[in-house]
């Protein structure tokens, strides 16, 4: 087994240097009736690794994916353009099985990759500082609402219901055990009405641009959310930060998001990349970790992860969150994406994706369907049909189209609307033979 | 190690200076060394109201965090305002410029209660 | 062997080799019509500062950065607690397949039946290995699944009338960061129970506290200090007696696969770290994989979807759980990590499985073993597969401190250990070769060690100026925090923040 090198040899060196004679004799602290015969488990036979990939190919094969479906499906996890020099700096071993950077006098490189994270989601969301790096977008926005209650004291967290489905739920299962009650702020219109915020509000949080793709009004949420005492906090989608004013630019407080867009296989869910910025006055009490720069004994600039107080190996139960491990190495493919595409490949991708988007919104209507809300949107929309979305989709797949989410699981009413997303790698031929496909499914 | 005589101490390495109903409260000499330089202050604002034995705050250096105990109950008259952009002061200075704070003593039968500097000088030994 | 130092270039900042204009990556065209983008989106953003940098200059970057970073494939890391394991290259494969990596996590059930039976098979091994009936996948990382846990324990107690009532978890006085902390995060306080001189959990004082306020015990097992809890029947009875739970720290289950199983200790649920036992890789701090087991009676709370096999043995998604805590992620976990944890235990299967324990026990207690004689275990027994030595000598009688022996490791060509935990060792080194060192490497290393105690003795400035060897010295930490510097600005003055009403 190439994974364990001892030979026979080794062993026997090893074991008269301890004092014993056999392996077994350095387990006698557990109780007999307690430990197993090695071999004795009910496990799969061993494979060697010719047939391991031969295996894992066909499992892997049995799946319909991006290849052989052409992917309209996005709430919250993108079929995004990846640029191979994301792959290419991953699957270096002194990223990839790199520890934590505890010693940064071995760790310079992660610290200053970390650091360059933390300017550039700064900078995408227009605020004063990032962390690097939360475990999703969903545990970054439940940890948000646990922050505001701990700057604010309050115990009420407003959510708007045009969050993500999932995201609120983890939401609610953060929320439960501490005592932070979640009341949902209706979106009628696809937009979120902030006129049931009451006292003891902690924070509103929403999503821009929403989970129906629509454009969330910021200065009516903050304006809302100023006048309730509270603490403002926006999801936010980081490509569409390269063309719509970020959340920074109207006050936000906290802004977290889902990382996978930039340079993150959609991989069914995971791993994925939190993102959490907020303004510097809170920053003690931002959970994760923090990078920061400094110099060493002879003035040379170095990184080093700092303000450490704050987590759960000092401060324990008093820690700002009890986070340890984050997502080091998806945070590195989204540095090396944000700096291979830079400013301009950035905003093309976004620009694509509004150009992708509204063309497809033009011939999917013409094709039978009708647009449900009648707001701006970036990269998403929301479409309604003469008969059950889940019934479309399904014909659909049968053409090699994921259409999108059907929406009849996640909100009353909408049996019959279905979630399309439209991203920079879907083409003008392959929007036409959705179009064609779903004319021909409602014929 | 510096433990001034006249000033009176606790077990948990904060030292008391009674002057008048006025009690100015600080953390040791040997305090400051156990914690090596110190980054941060968190106390409570002016106005509060503390019991004896009640955690008020906290010190933290780069790697730790010690919480400070009220050696006396009162109210808080007065919170050092040079800690903020000065943690140092507490290192440097720990029972002049370095003060943590002054409070209005509640029961004056508490300073019977502390240490003298004898006392504290043997339970550092 | 010493090191000579290191010449290599500093890397710059990727914003100081910027130009403007320049583009590191060929995105795609778009082939729809224009559109304007003002009429589409409402007011645009006006300024983004991002970096312009060509795309040969973005790989050299990341290379010169890669160059100033230590790894697995880097060289040995002795992290007590860690289980830096070398983390097999055929999982990156598998991971990479498109039939993995091109899953969206919102597709119909019917479209993935190869992820879901993925997903169901390392589940029912992770079952067999740690001894519950029940593992889900969904928490994302250790400390993740530690909370994860705890909400299970509290809406079992909560679904027998006793959720308020039990607000206290204890916690050993010689546990991992995470445990108190999760339990802050579920609500609960916290007590501590303290370590007896032998390094066991001391019984008397569980059993004083002990009380009806109890909601649970959350043990590590092997301890943090390394060493098997011989009494960890006797403490799961008297914890079930009291009407709490038991919960399981699986961080050291390195020492335990395929040897002995927690799940027969006694514990109710536990969380297994599958980027330590099962070699995902730790990619500079993650992601972790967070699975958790859980007893029959735990059941009913686990988080929704419930990955099971239907009625004819294919795998499906359980949403309909009344009593289920919710989510804890947004989708299914961690799932290409869990590829790359499959893989992994397919490459021992039945026959090689045990050999991890047993050569990860064998490893740790041979370093032990070598180092007795300049770095005393901090308990006379022998180790699980990481040893807790102390170093406490060195500062007393002269003046060098655990940290500085880190340090100096460095210098020699070493990843230091983990210091300063547990808390209740004095100086405390902590030792994890894992089972993927060779005997050479452990050799090497230890003789670096007894040369750098030498140098503690003779020559303790070499240990206290170390490292030298780096692109950097130690760093000025205190600083760090009181000149906070934690991104990087553009020169030009962002838009004014409007402030609202």
């Amino acid at each position: 087994m190439a994974y364990i090198p001892h030979t026979k040899a080794d062993r026997r060196e090893m074991l008269a240097t301890i004092g014993v004679s056999t392996i077994d004799e350095l387990f006698r602290e557990i109780p007999a009736n307690l430990r197993l015969a090695p071999g004795s488990l009910d496990l799969p036979p061993a494979l060697d690794e010719s047939r391991l990939l031969t295996h894992l190919r066909e499992l892997s094969e049995r799946n319909l994916d991006s290849g052989k479906l052409t992917c309209f499906l996005g709430a919250g996890i993108y079929d995004r353009f990846v640029p191979a020099t994301v792959g290419a700096v991953l699957s270096r071993g002194e990223f990839l099985t790199a520890y934590t950077p505890y010693q940064p006098e071995l760790s310079q490189g992660y610290l200053q990759s970390i650091f360059e994270f933390q300017s550039l989601i700064s900078e995408l969301y227009g605020m004063d500082l990032a962390n690097a790096s939360m475990y999703d977008g969903a545990t970054a926005l439940a940890e948000a609402a646990i922050m505001a209650h701990g700057i604010n004291g309050r115990s009420t967290i407003y959510v708007s219901e045009a969050v993500h489905p999932h995201f609120r739920q983890v939401l609610d299962t953060y929320c439960w055990p501490v005592d932070l009650k979640v009341r949902l702020l209706p979106a009628p219109e696809g937009r979120t009405d902030y006129s049931a915020i009451e006292g003891d509000a902690a924070a509103v949080l929403v999503q821009y641009p929403n989970f129906f793709g629509v454009i969330e009004n910021l200065e009516a949420a903050r304006d809302a959310t100023r006048r309730a005492g509270a603490t403002f906090v926006v999801c936010a989608d980081p490509i569409a930060m390269a063309v719509l004013r970020p959340p920074g630019e109207f006050d936000a407080d906290i802004v977290v998001g889902e990382g996978q867009p930039m340079g993150v296989a959609m991989g069914f869910g995971g791993p994925l990349v939190g993102l959490f910025a907020c303004k510097s006055e809170y920053v003690r009490r931002i959970p994760g970790r923090i990078v920061g720069r400094t110099t060493d004994g002879h003035g040379a600039p170095g990184y080093v992860m700092t303000l450490r107080t704050r987590e759960q190996d000092i401060r324990r139960e008093k820690a700002t969150s009890n986070i340890c491990t984050n997502e080091a190495l998806m945070a590195l493919a989204c540095t090396v994406y944000l700096e291979a595409l830079g400013k301009n490949g950035l905003r093309q991708v976004a620009e694509t994706t509004v150009r992708n988007t509204s063309y497809a919104a033009k011939v999917l209507t013409a094709a039978g369907a009708k647009l449900r809300f009648a707001d701006r949107v970036f990269g998403e929309f929301v479409i309604d049909l003469p008969i059950d979305a889940r019934a479309v989709q399904k014909k659909l797949i049968t053409k090699g189209i994921l259409a999108g989410l059907p929406l009849g699981p996640y909100y009353k009413g909408m049996d019959q609307s279905l979630l399309v997303a439209v991203t920079e790698t879907r083409t003008r031929s392959e929007i036409d033979a959705y179009a064609q496909a779903l004319k021909e499914v409602l014929a | 190690m510096n433990v001034p005589s006249d000033l009176k101490y606790t077990a948990s390495h904060e030292w008391v200076r009674v002057e008048g109903d006025t009690a100015t409260i600080g953390i040791t000499d040997y305090a400051q060394t156990e914690l090596g330089d110190i980054v941060y202050v968190d106390l409570p604002n002016v106005g509060r109201s503390l019991a004896a034995g009640e955690s008020l705050g906290s010190v933290e250096s780069v790697k730790t965090v010690s919480d400070i105990y009220a050696p006396l109950g009162g109210e808080v008259v007065d919170v050092n305002p040079a800690l903020g952009a000065q943690s140092e002061l507490l290192n440097g200075d720990p029972y002049g410029k370095g003060y943590l704070l002054k409070i209005r003593i509640q029961n004056p039968i508490e300073v019977e209660a502390l240490h003298d500097a004898a006392a504290y000088t043997a339970i550092i030994s | 062997m010493i090191q000579t130092p290191k010449l290599v270039k500093r890397p710059d900042l990727i914003f100081d080799l910027s130009r403007e204009g320049r583009v590191g990556a060929n995105v795609p065209v778009a082939d729809t019509p224009e559109v304007d983008l003002t009429t589409e989106l409402g007011e645009l953003r006006k300024e983004l500062h991002l970096p312009e940098v060509g795309e040969l200059d973005v790989l050299r970057h990341f290379t010169a950065l890669s160059h100033v970073n230590y790894g697995i494939e880097t060289g040995f890391y002795p992290l007590g607690s860690c289980t830096m394991k070398y983390n097999p290259r055929i999982n990156e494969r598998t991971a990479g397949l498109a039939g993995f990596a091109g899953l969206h996590p919102m597709q119909p059930a019917d479209t993935v039946p190869g992820a879901l039976e993925l997903l169901m098979r390392v589940q029912e091994i992770l079952c067999e290995l740690s001894g519950f009936e029940y593992v889900t996948l969904q928490p994302l990382a250790g400390a993740h699944g530690e909370l994860t846990c705890l909400m299970l324990i509290r809406a079992y107690h909560e679904s027998r009338g006793e959720g308020a009532s039990r607000n206290v978890i204890l916690v050993p006085d010689s546990a991992h960061g995470t445990n108190p902390a999760s339990a802050a995060r579920c609500g609960y306080q916290v007590r501590s129970i303290p370590t007896d001189s032998a390094g066991n959990t001391d019984l008397d004082a569980l059993a004083k506290g002990l009380d009806d306020s109890v909601a649970g015990l959350m043990l590590t097992n092997p301890s943090t200090l390394g060493l098997f809890e011989p009494n960890i029947a006797k403490i799961c009875e008297m914890v079930h007696a009291a009407g709490a739970q038991v919960f399981c720290d699986g961080a050291n289950m390195n020492a335990m696969v395929g040897t002995t199983r927690p799940g027969d200790h006694g514990f109710d649920c536990m969380h297994l770290n599958l980027h330590k036992t099962f070699s995902t890789p730790h990619g500079g701090g993650g992601p972790g994989c967070g699975a958790i087991g859980v007893k029959a009676h735990l059941e009913p709370f686990l988080p929704v979807p419930v990955v099971r096999r239907g009625v004819s043995q294919s795998v499906e998604l359980d949403e309909h759980r009344p009593h289920s805590i919710g989510r804890v992620s947004a989708y299914y976990g961690q799932f290409l990590m869990e590829v790359r944890a499959y893989t992994y235990l397919l490459a021992y299967g039945k026959e090689y499985m045990s050999d991890i324990s047993r050569h990860a026990v064998l490893n740790a207690n041979y370093v032990m073993a070598r180092l007795k004689d300049v770095l005393p275990a901090a308990f006379d027994r022998p180790c699980m597969h990481e040893c807790v030595l102390t170093a406490e000598h060195y500062k007393k009688e002269h003046g060098v401190r655990a940290l500085d022996i880190s340090k100096r490791l460095i210098d020699y060509g070493f990843h230091p250990p983990t210091n300063y935990f547990p808390l209740i060792v004095h100086e405390a080194i902590m030792i994890e070769p894992t089972e993927t060192e060779t005997k050479q490497t452990l050799d090497a290393f230890c003789d670096a060690l007894i040369a750098i105690c030498g140098e503690a003795v003779a020559h303790p400035h070499l240990l206290h100026q170390a490292p030298t060897s780096q692109i950097v010295g130690r760093l000025d930490e205190t600083a760090a925090v009181k000149n906070l510097d934690v991104r990087w600005r553009p020169s030009v003055m962002p838009p004014k923040v409007e402030a609202g009403k």
